[in-house]
């Protein structure tokens, strides 16, 4: 079974690697955010918060991180359950799909982020 | 040398190409009927969290565009997140994420050559759930 086409880097050495470097810039970003939503906020703050350059630089890299870290932990779930071994002749097609239905999300949320924080 | 290298790919290209349900080898992964041990509780949980973790990131980051488009939008969700059902979804994300960071910062650990033995794991495991579980009270008090 050919699987390896659609992982994130095409090795799983790679992607091994950029599973956890996305994982730790995810993590900081998270108690970054928790860490300024602790206090009472109002929309000033918080606005100006996100007027510095710093947070939007920040916010984008957890953004592409997301995709990544994501892209890879679906590849690894998709991969081991929707195959034709689990689900008979359809798997390999539905696991395509699913791939598919993903990295378009995932792709998504990363505009979506461009658009949030540079507009 | 050519000859070789010949028979070698043609075993590889065949082996690769075997159709699976013809082969016949015993599958004996009914993970209904196996008693799994806490490790794979825990590996599960990580999967299933980082799989809802994918859907959140919507609900999150619509959060974020309405917090950040206008004093207006930024009112409208305080209004909308200060609902009953909404603080359940907050919790329950918070709590998710909180056991998926868990679960990848003992990965982590555990990369770097600790707690690798199976006793190692079953202790690891038993304390990303224990934290998790601490986390999700303390959300609870956060939102509550």
């Amino acid at each position: 079974m050919v699987t390896s086409v659609t992982s994130f880097s095409r090795t799983g050495l790679s992607d091994w690697l950029i599973q956890r470097v996305t994982s730790v810039i995810l993590l900081s970003y998270f108690i970054f955010v928790a860490y300024q939503l602790a206090g009472s906020i109002d929309y000033t703050s918080w606005r100006g918060l996100y007027d510095q350059t710093w947070v939007k630089v920040f916010t984008l890299l957890a953004a592409l991180s997301l995709a990544a870290h994501s892209w890879i932990g679906l590849w690894s779930v998709f991969t081991d359950y929707l195959t034709e071994r689990m689900l008979g002749p359809w798997g390999n097609a539905l696991r395509l799909l699913c791939q598919l239905g993903a990295s378009l999300a995932l792709l998504v949320y990363v505009i979506w982020v461009v658009v949030i924080v540079w507009t | 040398m050519n000859d070789a290298r010949t028979v070698t790919d043609d075993t590889i290209s065949r082996a690769n190409v075997r159709p699976i349900s013809r082969d016949k080898r015993p599958v004996n992964l009914d993970l209904g009927s196996i008693d799994l041990p806490v490790t794979a509780y825990a590996s599960i949980t990580h999967r299933v969290t980082g799989v809802v973790m994918f859907f959140a990131s919507f609900a999150l980051l619509w959060a974020l565009d309405q917090s950040l488009a206008s004093e207006a939008s930024f009112r409208g969700l305080q209004n909308v997140l200060s609902a009953p059902l909404a603080k359940l979804v907050m919790w329950l994300i918070a709590s998710v994420l909180s056991y998926h960071a868990l679960a990848g910062i003992k990965h982590l650990i555990m990369d770097a050559g600790i707690g690798e033995t199976m006793r190692g794991g079953v202790m690891g495991a038993r304390l990303v759930f224990a934290l998790a579980a601490i986390a999700a009270i303390v959300w609870g008090v956060a939102i509550w």
